[in-house]
């Protein structure tokens, strides 16, 4: 089908390309050539994803009063399963994929032009630079992929691109241990994926997201599970059950509780790869997934699938919080901020209803996955300048940096008023309306996420005050800014992050593809509370770490145990290491092990052992002697003949 | 076909000078002496084609063809045998068959 979007499909293909020069000459190019041409290419990409979202939201895109779909198919019927399943190649263009080509072209053209002061001077520039490029093909396929076996494939490939840069450092002992867990959780995610994917092609007969968002398709599977209640377990049914599996895939990738453990492990990677794939691109792909699929969560069997997610997104969102107000290592306590804000996107979608206003949540949704890309990519960006700067990942060997460090500063405390919820940043708009949307749905998952709201501000301001304020360490070296092109990173995120919170979201992105009209009411409580809990938890940071104080070491002893078992993370990752090791390992793969050398193996010895022995009792036949040989000969043919003339 | 001499006859002839080859071949050690033998057998069965192709179909002709085959075919297998023997006195200096055994086991 020809449209006007159809050249959409040049946009992935020129990082793949970069990637193919890149890495086939990373040896010939050396470093500062391959940053080039990796940022002009991510430049042309950047270009293109503005020019095709200004394209699509302000001329081609509203077609009476309705975003319309465009599905642009490069070839039909790739794979044929039967006559009517077959998996297609296509690109959907709607309001989340064009969002998504934004946020993913804007961060990782950033970082792009970050790494180029960042990694200046590693071995392995030009392969940091192939692999960024891997990544944003598979993230810009992965949101441009207008079915469910492509999404699935470039899933895995960000999977893959992911596991190449958090294992970067390959030295590392610890660098590899992370790449290798992060893996083989998010493969393990992905394995419910693919099973989620199938049952829901069996089901739906189609893999296709337009065909399966259908009304028809809806009311097909829905009508299907009232005729056949006996498939259903618990009052839940198999089509229910295939949806939660494919969200299961989207809880590995985006960290969600309890497929969370590689979150934190995957900060061994370089930081500008922690901004762009573990906080703004990557880990939000679960919440796309969603969003995408968003009709089906919501339509069948009254939305069951979309409880899960809400209540997994809330949990997730809390848990992570406490755990983030202990950590010591600041790119931990920002990977487990990224959990928690996800866990808010999800609950967002979670919250959501359909129609018109009632979308809201997933307009929220969508709205806090943009406006975090920015800040939390931001954040990151600042932290990678700080750790350039300190060469520590700890907090308590940094403190004082505010005036040797003024961009990084400035720019750090708009990121962390923006995720705190302090208006006019941009996390203030879109956190606000997730807390309308959940407040309208179910009181206690509004509390618990009025309260994730002040833990955020508390947390991001202990970090800020810590890092930038409190007691000045002594430096080797005195730390300054960053060079020019990380700081251009820094300046350009800082100013969206302080301005993309203007944006009419529900004017683009809406549920039932129809833009309806949301505006924050300043005098309501809800507002005027969300900004009360930011500015306490704002509050309370600055009294505690603003100047050295001891209470910090009171509180954490008034919190005793608790306190410990929050900075260990809840000791989720002994008790993942316990599970594998000591049941999995220990009593299920050892006794296999076992049985497969003693008894499998055994067998196949026994009969080589027996051919052998008999052989060698019998090789003496072969004597070397010509006349026996003859000998033998003559007796079997005159045994031969014996038989012929008297047995005939 | 000669006159006065019947086929039994003709056998009778080819049948020792056959087991005169076997004899030949079991107790000879020289290995010129065990190919001599065994050019006896290989005779012994062309004389035999010859033989009972003339006296039993005498309207066919395969007997006498198979036997130049042989002919042709002994010949060959002579310069064959007598190239490995002499490569075998030039490795070991003999050509005794009791002292070649290093094809056994």
């Amino acid at each position: 089908m020809m449209s006007a979007f159809s050249y959409v499909y040049i946009i992935p293909l020129i990082p793949i390309l970069m990637f193919l020069f890149l890495g086939f000459t990373a040896r010939k190019i050396k470093e500062p050539v391959s940053g080039y041409l990796g940022t002009i290419g991510l430049g042309i990409v950047f270009i293109m994803s503005y020019y095709t979202a200004f394209k699509y939201f302000f001329s081609d895109g509203l077609v009476d009063g309705k975003y319309h779909q465009f599905r642009i198919m490069i070839k039909e019927g790739w794979i044929h399963f039967t006559d009517k399943l077959a998996i297609d190649i296509g690109i959907i263009i709607d309001p989340i994929s064009v969002m998504m080509l934004v946020v993913v072209s804007t961060v990782s053209f950033m970082v792009h032009i970050y790494s180029l002061g960042y990694m200046h001077k590693d071995t392995g520039f030009s392969r940091f630079y192939a692999y960024l490029s891997l990544f944003t093909f598979s993230m810009l396929g992965l949101v441009l992929a207008s079915n469910l076996f492509m999404i699935y494939i470039f899933w895995e490939l960000v999977g893959v691109s992911s596991f190449l840069l958090i294992g970067y450092y390959f030295e590392t002992p610890s660098a590899v241990a992370a790449s290798k867990k992060a893996f083989i959780v998010t493969r393990f995610a992905d394995m419910f994926f693919l099973i989620g994917i199938l049952m829901i092609g069996y089901f739906g007969q189609s893999f296709d997201f337009m065909t399966l968002n259908s009304e028809s398709t809806i009311s097909m599977l829905n009508s299907w599970i009232q005729n056949n209640a006996v498939f259903s377990f618990m009052g839940i049914s198999l089509i229910t059950y295939a949806l939660i599996f494919v969200y299961i895939g989207g809880m590995g990738k985006s960290a969600m509780f309890p497929l969370h453990i590689w979150l934190p492990d995957a900060m061994e990677g370089p930081t500008p790869v922690s901004a762009l794939i573990h906080a703004a691109t990557m880990v939000v792909a679960g919440v796309y997934l969603v969003a995408r699929l968003f009709p089906m969560f919501h339509n069948i069997q009254g939305g069951i699938a979309l409880h899960f997610v809400a209540i997994v997104g809330t949990f997730s969102a809390l848990f992570a919080a406490i755990i983030a107000l202990t950590q010591e290592d600041i790119k931990r306590v920002l990977a487990f901020s990224t959990m928690s804000q996800i866990g808010y996107m999800m609950m967002a979608l979670g919250v959501s209803g359909y129609d018109g206003h009632e979308g809201l949540g997933y307009m929220a949704g969508m709205f806090h996955l943009f406006t975090h890309a920015m800040f939390k990519a931001l954040l990151f960006l600042v932290a990678g300048a700080v750790i350039h700067a300190v060469h520590s990942n700890f907090m308590d060997k940094m403190g004082g940096l505010h005036k040797y460090m003024p961009i990084a500063s400035w720019t750090f405390l708009i990121a962390a008023l923006a995720i705190s919820g302090i208006p006019p940043f941009a996390g203030f708009f879109s956190k606000d309306e997730i807390l309308t949307a959940a407040f309208e749905y179910n009181k206690f998952i509004w509390f618990v996420g009025f309260i994730v709201a002040g833990m955020t501000a508390f947390y991001m301001f202990r970090l800020y005050f810590r890092i930038f304020y409190n007691k000045q360490n002594e430096y080797e070296h005195t730390p300054h800014d960053a060079p020019f092109t990380m700081s251009f990173a820094l300046i350009f995120l800082a100013i969206m992050a302080a301005t993309v919170g203007f944006i009419p979201f529900s004017k683009f992105v809406s549920a039932d593809l129809t833009p309806f009209h949301s505006h924050i009411e300043w005098g309501s409580p809800l507002v005027i509370g969300s900004i009360l809990i930011a500015l306490t938890g704002i509050g309370t940071a600055y009294l505690m770490y603003y100047k050295e104080t001891k209470y910090p070491e009171k509180v954490a002893s008034a919190f005793g145990s608790f306190y410990k078992w929050t900075k260990d993370k809840f000791y989720f990752d002994e008790l993942y290491l316990f599970v594998t090791h000591k049941i999995i390992f220990d009593r299920i793969s050892k006794p296999i092990a076992w049985f497969d050398r003693n008894v499998i193996d055994g067998f196949m010895n026994l009969l080589g052992v027996t051919t052998e022995n008999t052989s060698k009792k019998i090789k003496y036949l072969q004597s070397g002697r010509m006349q026996d040989y003859a000998m033998f000969f003559m007796s079997g043919v005159i045994a031969i003949v014996m038989l012929i003339i008297y047995f005939r | 076909m000669i006159e006065g001499v019947g086929l039994p006859e003709i056998l009778s002839v080819t049948t020792i000078l056959f087991f005169i080859g076997v004899y030949g071949f079991f107790t000879r050690t020289n290995l010129i002496a065990m190919l001599m033998s065994l050019e006896l057998m290989v005779n012994a069965e062309a004389v035999n084609f010859v033989a009972i192709n003339k006296y039993l179909s005498p309207a066919f002709l395969q007997g006498q063809i198979f036997s130049l085959f042989i002919i042709a075919l002994a010949a060959a297998e002579t310069a064959l045998a007598l190239a490995i023997i002499l490569h075998l006195y030039r490795l070991t200096s003999n050509i005794d068959v009791r002292e070649v055994k290093e094809l056994k086991y």
